[in-house]
C-alpha cells in the first residue's frame, strides 16, 4: 500500500513538474534576452559554489564519524604482521590523493564560478601553455612514482614466499562453506586428489601418503599468535576467495591450482575484544544477543570474496587468534580426529568392507604406527600431568604447603614434557619426555592416595559403560 | 571524394519537402525510401541510426537501473516485505506460507547484479553512448555525407538489437537469466551444477554477448574507415574535434579488444556443449569429481575477459571525455585548454589500457610478482587521466560559462571523473588492493570514475545535440532538475560505500547479517537504498523531459543555436540523409577558434583564414 502511494506520489510529482517545465518554458520564450540568461548563469553557478562546499564539509565529516571504520585508524587497525604496511599505504595514498581532491574540486566549482557568463565579461583566448601542461604532467608523474615504488617494496615484502613459515594449513572453499585442514605432527599436509574424493574423505586425501594419518579437518579454526602461517589455498567446485578481512588477507581459490597466502596475526582474539571495549561503539548490546556486549562476541572471521553462487555472501567460519599454548592444547584434542583415524584406520573389518575402504597400512598392526604411537604416548604423559592436578588439589584441601609446592613444581616439570610429546614427530624424543614424565610423576607421588581416587572414580566409570553397550 | 558526388546528386530533390511542417518526426531525405519502415526502422542514416541507438540504450537502461532498485531494497530493507513485486518477478519472490511475507530469492539477487552490470556496462555505456554519438556526429563533425557503409552501419544496429533480444528473453527462462556475475568467471560459468543461472541462462547470455561484439566490430570498422578516409577537404587530423578523436580511438581499442574477448566466450561455449577444458580443471561438484575435465586454467579466461574489461572501461570513458571536452569548451566560449595534450592524452590512455588489464587479478593466484609491472603501468595511466582534468578545469578558467543543462553535466563529468579516478590510485596499488579488491570500494570506485561519469558524459551530449537530433531543445527547467538530482543523488549513493569498502564489507553480498564485521551499516545501507530510489526518480525525469520535447520541446530556430565552431551546425535543421543540401562544406581552421578576436565570439570551422592569419592551437 505505501509503495503504491509513493508511487502515485512520483507520478503527480512529475506532472507537476513537467507542467513547471512548461509554464518556465514559455515565460522564457516571452522575455528571450541576455540578461535572463546570466540570472540562471549566477543561480547555477552560485549553486555550484554551495554544493561544492557541501560536498566537501560532508567528506570531511562522514570521515570523522567513519574513522574507526579507515585502515589503520581506530580499531580498524590490522592484527598481522603485515597489515600496517598495507594500513600506511592506504593512508599516504588517503593524503595524497585528498589535497588533489580537495584542490580541483574547489577549482572546479570555484572557476565556473568565477567565470561565468555576465554582463560585460568576455571569456580569454588561452589555447594552450606548454610549460603549465609539463608541470602538472610531471608533478603527478613523481607523485605516482613514488607511490609505485612504496607500494611494491610492501607488495613484495607480502607476498614473498621463503618457506620459513612456521605452519601450513589448507583452506578449501566449496559451496558454501570452507574446509580447514592442519598438517598434524609432522607439519606437513599430505597429497590428495579430487578423484578420491567421497564419503567422508571430502577433500579426497591419498591414503598411501603417510604425510596425510596425521591431518587433521578441524571444525574450528585456531592459530598461534606471532607465528607466521601459510596458508595454502584451494577450491572443489568453483572460484572462492579467502579473506580475513582483519589481517589485510585476501587470496582466490582456485579449483586445480593452489595459491598462497603467507601472513602473522598478532592480536589474540582476547587482545583485540579488549581494544575494541574501548570504543564506544563497541560497548553497545550486541545484536544477536542482547545479554552480552558487542565486544565480548567479537570474533575474527573468515569470509568469501569471489562470487560463487548463490550462498556466496554465507561462507562464514571463526577464526581464534589464541596464545601458543593454548594452540598446543587445542591441536591435541584434535589429534583424536584424524581423517585417516577415524575413517580409515579405525574402522572394523566389517565397516571396511562396507564402505569398500582400503587401508595401506593395514599390514601394520593397530598401535604400531609412527602416529599411533606417538598418540599413545601423549596420552600417558597427558594422564601423568592430570595426576599431578588432581594431587594438587587435594594437597591444597588438605593446606599442606609443601606438598603443593613440590607438586607445582612437577607440574611445571611435568608440562614441559607434555608439549614436547604433544608436538614431537620423533618416537625417540616422545619416549624420552615419556621417561621424564614418568620420573617427575614417580617422584611426586609415591603410592599416594590421589592415584587410587582416580582408580576409584575408573572402576565406576567402566560399569556405566558396559551397561551402556548391553542396552545397546 | 567519387562518393561524395554521387550522394550529391542523389540528394538533390530531396529537400522538396523541407518545409512539410512534419516537425514531429524525423526528416524525409530519402528519395528512394519513403515508408515507416524504411526511414525509422532500416534507415541507414546515421543520424537515425543513431537515434536507435539512443531510444534503445534508454530502454535497457530504464531496465538496469530498475533491477538495481530491487536488490538495493534487498540490501536496504533486509527481512522487508516484498510480495508485492511478485505479481513482476513471480516465482522469484519466495513467499512464506505462514507469514505471507515474500522474499527476494537468493538466486534471483545475483541473476539482478549480473544483469544489471551487463546491461550497463555493455548496452547502455558501450552500445548507448559511443553507438549514439559516434553514429551522430562522426559524419556530422567530419564533414561526409554518411559512414563509409551505411548497410554495415545499420547491421550494427540491428546486431545490438538481436543481442539485446537475446538477453530479453532470457529474462523469462525457467531457470532464470545468468547471475554469475557481468565477468562470468568460470567454473561457476560453466559449470550447470554450479548455479541455476549457468544453465541456460548463460548460454543465451554469451550468445548476446557475441552478437554484442559482431555489432561492436561492425560499427567499429565503420568509425575508423569513416574518420580516416571521409573527412572533408581541410579537415585535418589535428582539425578533428575531440570528439572525433575520441570516437576513432574508442573504434580502435574496441576492434583490438573485443575479439580477445569473443575468443574467450566461444572458449567457454565449448566447455560449456562440447566437453572441453579450457578454464577447467580438477573440480569435484554436485558429488561428482569431473574426472575427464582436466589440464584447464581458469586464470586464462580472466586474462583474455580483462584483455577486453580494462580497455572495455574506456571505450565507455572516452567517448564521455570526448563529448565534455567539446561542450566545455562551446559553453565556455574558450578553446579547450591544451587540444594537443588532449589528444595524446587520449593515444597515451589507449595505448596504455592494453597493458594493464590484470590490476583486476592482483588477488587471483596470478603470480604475485607479474604483478610488480601493471602496479607500474596502472599508475602511470593516472598521468594522462590527470592531463586531461587538469585541462578541463583550465578550459573553465576564464571563460565566459553558459550554465545550461549540457555544461553542468559536464562540470558534473569532471567532478565525478576526479572523485572516481582518484580510488582507482588506492586500488592500482597491489599492496592495497589485497584489502580492498573485491569491497564496496571497487563498486564505489568505478560506479562513480565509470558508471556516473559516463552517463553524465552521455547526458551532456543528449541536452547539447539535442537540436541536432530533433530540431527542438530539451526543457532546461527539468534539465536542471535532472542535473541537480543525479549530481547530489549519485554522490550519496557512491560516496557512502567508500566507507563500507573500508570496513572491509565485500561486493555481490545478498546480505550481510551472516558477519558481524559486515553487519554494522544498516542504516548506511537504508540510506544508499533510498538514495538510489530519488536518484532513480530524477533519471525518468529525464526520460520524460526526452520524449515531451521530441514533441513538444522549443523549436530550433537558428541553425547554429550554441555558436558553435563545429560543422554539424552548418548543415540545416531537419537535415535529411546527406547532411548538407549544396555542396559539402570545407575546412579551413581548427575546431576552437572561440573568443579569439575581440569582435568575433567564434569563427565557425568553414570560415578561411585571413590573410596572415595562422590557425589556432599551436
Ligand atoms: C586513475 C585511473 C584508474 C586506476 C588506477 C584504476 C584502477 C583500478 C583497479 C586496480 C581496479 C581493480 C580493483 C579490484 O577489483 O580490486 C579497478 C576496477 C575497475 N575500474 Fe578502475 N582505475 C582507474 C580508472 C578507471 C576508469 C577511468 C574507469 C572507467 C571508465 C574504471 C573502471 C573500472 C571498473 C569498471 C572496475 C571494476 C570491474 C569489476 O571488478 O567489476 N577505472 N580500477
Ligand atoms: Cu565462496
Ligand atoms: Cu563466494
Ligand atoms: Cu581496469
Amino acid at each position: 500500500m505505501e509503495i503504491f502511494i509513493g508511487f502515485l506520489c512520483a507520478v503527480l510529482l512529475t506532472v507537476l513538474l513537467v507542467q513547471i517545465a512548461k509554464a518556465r518554458e514559455l515565460a522564457t520564450a516571452v522575455r528571450a534576452d541576455h540578461n535572463e540568461e546570466y540570472e540562471v548563469n549566477k543561480l547555477q553557478a552560485g549553486m555550484g559554489v554551495v554544493f561544492m562546499v557541501l560536498f566537501l564539509v560532508a567528506c570531511v565529516v562522514s570521515f570523522i564519524y567513519y574513522a574507526p571504520y579507515v585502515l589503520g585508524w581506530g580499531v580498524n587497525t590490522a592484527a598481522s604482521e603485515h597489515g600496517p604496511m598495507v594500513d600506511s599505504l592506504f593512508n599516504t595514498t588517503l593524503l595524497v590523493t585528498s589535497i588533489v581532491f580537495f584542490a580541483t574540486q574547489f577549482a572546479l566549482f570555484w572557476f565556473a564560478w568565477q567565470y561565468r557568463g555576465r554582463k560585460g565579461h568576455k571569456a580569454i583566448y588561452w589555447s594552450h601553455n606548454d610549460q603549465l601542461e609539463m608541470v602538472w604532467m610531471i608533478v603527478p608523474a613523481v607523485v605516482m612514482t613514488f607511490l609505485v615504488v612504496q607500494g611494491l617494496q610492501a607488495w613484495n615484502t607480502i607476498m614473498v614466499d621463503e618457506g620459513d613459515h612456521d605452519i601450513e594449513i589448507e583452506a578449501t572453499g566449496y559451496q558454501f562453506a570452507w574446509e580447514i585442514r592442519y598438517p598434524g605432527r609432522d607439519n606437513m599436509l599430505g597429497t590428495k586428489d579430487f578423484r578420491k574424493i567421497g564419503g567422508k574423505n571430502t577433500l579426497g586425501q591419498d591414503w598411501t601418503d603417510a604425510k596425510n594419518i596425521d591431518d587433521v579437518v578441524a571444525s574450528d579454526i585456531y592459530l598461534p599468535v606471532g607465528k607466521k602461517i601459510r596458508v595454502r589455498i584451494t577450491a572443489k567446485d568453483v572460484l572462492h576467495n579467502f579473506y580475513l578481512p582483519q589481517f589485510r588477507v585476501k587470496m582466490d581459490a582456485v579449483p586445480g591450482m593452489p595459491t598462497y597466502f603467507i601472513f602473522t596475526p598478532t592480536v589474540t582474539t582476547d587482545s583485540m575484544r579488549r581494544r575494541l571495549s574501548a570504543s564506544p561503539d563497541w560497548q553497545v548490546a550486541d545484536k544477536q544477543d542482547d545479554t552480552k556486549k558487542r565486544y565480548e562476541t567479537f570474533d575474527y572471521e573468515l569470509a568469501c570474496a569471489e562470487l560463487c553462487g548463490k550462498g556466496h555472501y554465507s561462507m562464514r567460519r571463526v577464526i581464534k587468534i589464541v596464545s601458543q599454548e593454548e594452540y598446543e592444547a587445542w591441536l591435541d584434542k584434535q589429534e583424536a580426529n584424524s581423517t585417516y583415524m577415524s575413517i580409515v584406520r579405525n574402522l572394523t573389518d566389517e565397516e571396511k568392507a562396507k564402505g569398500k575402504v582400503e587401508d595401506p597400512f593395514a599390514s601394520t598392526t593397530k598401535g604400531e604406527l609412527l602416529f599411533e604411537k606417538l598418540v599413545a604416548i601423549k596420552d600417558r604423559v597427558n594422564t601423568q600431568l592430570k595426576s599431578l592436578n588432581d594431587a594438587l588439589i587435594v594437597a591444597k584441601k588438605a593446606k599442606n604447603a609443601a606438598e603443593v609446592t613440590k607438586i607445582e613444581a612437577a607440574i611445571v616439570a611435568m608440562q614441559a614434557q607434555q608439549r614436547i610429546a604433544r608436538i614431537t614427530n620423533n618416537l625417540e624424543e616422545a619416549n624420552t619426555a615419556e621417561r621424564e614424565a614418568n620420573r617427575i610423576a614417580s617422584q611426586v607421588m609415591q603410592a599416594n592416595l590421589t592415584t587410587t581416587d582416580n582408580a576409584v572414580i575408573d572402576s565406576t566409570a567402566v560399569p556405566l559403560d558396559s551397561t551402556a553397550n548391553k542396552i545397546q | 571524394m567519387a562518393d561524395t558526388t554521387i550522394l550529391e546528386k542523389d540528394l538533390h530533390g530531396a529537400h522538396a519537402h523541407g518545409e512539410h511542417g512534419h516537425d514531429d518526426h524525423d526528416h524525409h531525405g530519402d528519395r528512394y525510401q519513403s515508408a515507416f519502415i524504411d526511414n525509422y526502422m532500416f534507415s541507414m542514416d546515421h543520424k537515425t541510426i543513431a537515434k536507435q541507438f539512443l531510444i534503445t540504450g534508454m530502454f535497457w537502461a530504464i531496465i538496469g537501473a530498475a533491477m538495481s532498485i530491487i536488490f538495493r531494497l534487498q540490501l536496504g530493507f533486509p527481512g522487508a516485505d516484498m510480495s508485492w513485486l511478485q505479481p513482476l518477478l513471480g516465482g522469484w519472490i519466495n513467499i512464506d506460507p505462514a507469514t505471507g511475507t515474500g522474499t527476494l530469492s537468493q538466486e534471483f539477487y545475483y541473476a539482478l547484479v549480473t544483469m544489471h552490470g551487463t546491461i550497463i556496462v555493455f548496452f547502455v555505456l558501450t552500445a548507448g553512448l559511443s553507438g549514439t554519438f559516434s553514429n551522430l556526429l562522426i559524419p556530422l563533425q567530419i564533414g561526409a555525407r554518411d559512414m563509409a557503409s551505411p548497410l554495415m552501419n545499420m547491421l550494427s544496429y540491428w546486431f545490438f538489437f538481436l543481442s539485446g533480444l537475446v538477453m530479453f528473453i532470457s529474462l523469462f527462462l525457467n531457470t532464470g537469466p545468468f547471475s554469475g556475475g557481468w565477468t562470468a568467471y568460470p567454473p561457476l560459468s560453466e559449470l550447470p551444477q554450479a548455479s541455476d543461472g549457468s544453465k541456460a541462462g548463460a548460454t543465451m547470455w554469451i550468445m548476446s554477448l557475441v552478437l554484442f561484439v559482431v555489432s561492436v566490430l561492425l560499427g567499429g570498422i565503420n568509425y575508423i574507415t569513416t574518420v580516416l578516409n571521409m573527412r572533408t577537404k581541410g579537415m585535418s587530423m589535428f582539425r578533428l574535434p575531440l570528439t572525433i578523436w575520441a570516437f576513432l580511438v574508442t573504434a580502435i581499442i574496441g576492434l583490438l579488444s573485443f575479439p580477445v574477448l569473443a575468443s574467450g566466450f566461444f572458449m567457454v561455449m565449448l566447455d560449456r556443449t562440447l566437453g572441453t577444458s579450457f578454464f577447467l580443471n580438477e573440480i569435484y561438484i554436485a558429488d561428482t569429481a569431473l574426472t575427464e575435465r582436466v589440464g584447464g586454467s581458469a586464470i586464462l579466461y580472466q586474462h583474455l575477459f580483462w584483455f577486453l574489461g580494462h580497455p572495455e572501461v574506456y571505450i565507455i570513458i572516452l567517448p564521455a571525455m570526448g563529448i565534455v571536452s567539446e561542450v566545455l569548451a562551446t559553453h565556455a566560449r574558450k578553446p579547450i585548454f591544451g587540444y594537443k595534450a588532449m589528444v595524446f592524452s587520449i593515444l597515451a590512455i589507449a595505448f596504455l589500457s592494453f597493458i594493464v588489464w590484470a590490476h583486476h587479478m592482483f588477488m587471483t593466484g596470478m603470480n604475485p610478482f607479474i604483478s610488480n609491472i601493471f602496479v607500474i603501468f596502472t599508475l602511470i595511466i593516472a598521468v594522462p587521466s590527470a592531463v586531461k582534468v587538469f585541462n578541463w578545469i583550465a578550459t573553465v578558467w576564464g571563460g565566459a560559462v553558459r550554465f545550461n543543462s549540457a555544461m553542468l553535466f559536464s562540470l558534473g563529468f569532471v567532478s565525478m571523473f576526479i572523485s572516481g579516478g582518484l580510488t582507482g590510485i588506492f586500488l592500482g596499488n597491489a599492496a592495497i588492493d589485497i584489502q580492498q579488491h573485491d569491497t564496496y570500494f571497487v563498486v564505489a570506485h568505478f560506479h562513480i570514475v565509470m558508471g556516473v561519469a559516463a552517463f553524465f558524459g552521455m547526458y551532456a551530449g543528449v541536452y547539447h545535440w539535442f537540436p541536432r537530433m530533433y530540431g527542438r531543445f530539451m526543457n532546461e527547467f527539468l534539465g536542471k532538475l535532472h542535473f541537480w538530482g543525479t549530481m547530489i543523488g549519485a554522490y550519496c549513493v557512491f560516496g557512502p560505500m567508500h566507507y563500507l569498502g573500508m570496513a572491509g564489507v565485500p561486493r555481490r553480498y545478498y546480505s550481510f547479517e551472516t558477519f558481524n564485521a559486515f553487519s554494522e551499516f544498516d542504516a548506511m545501507n537504508q540510506f544508499i537504498t533510498i538514495a538510489a530510489i530519488i536518484t532513480f526518480f530524477f533519471q525518468i525525469l529525464f526520460v520524460v523531459n526526452f520524449f515531451y520535447s521530441i514533441y513538444k520541446g522549443k523549436k530550433q530556430t537558428e541553425m547554429n543555436p550554441w555558436e558553435a565552431t563545429t560543422l554539424e551546425w552548418t548543415a540545416p535543421i531537419h537535415a535529411g540523409h546527406g547532411n548538407w543540401e549544396g555542396a559539402i562544406p570545407h575546412v579551413h581552421r581548427w575546431p576552437y577558434d572561440l573568443s579569439r578576436y575581440e569582435d568575433r565570439e567564434f569563427i565557425p570551422q568553414t570560415e578561411p583564414l585571413k590573410e596572415g592569419e595562422k590557425d589556432g592551437g599551436h
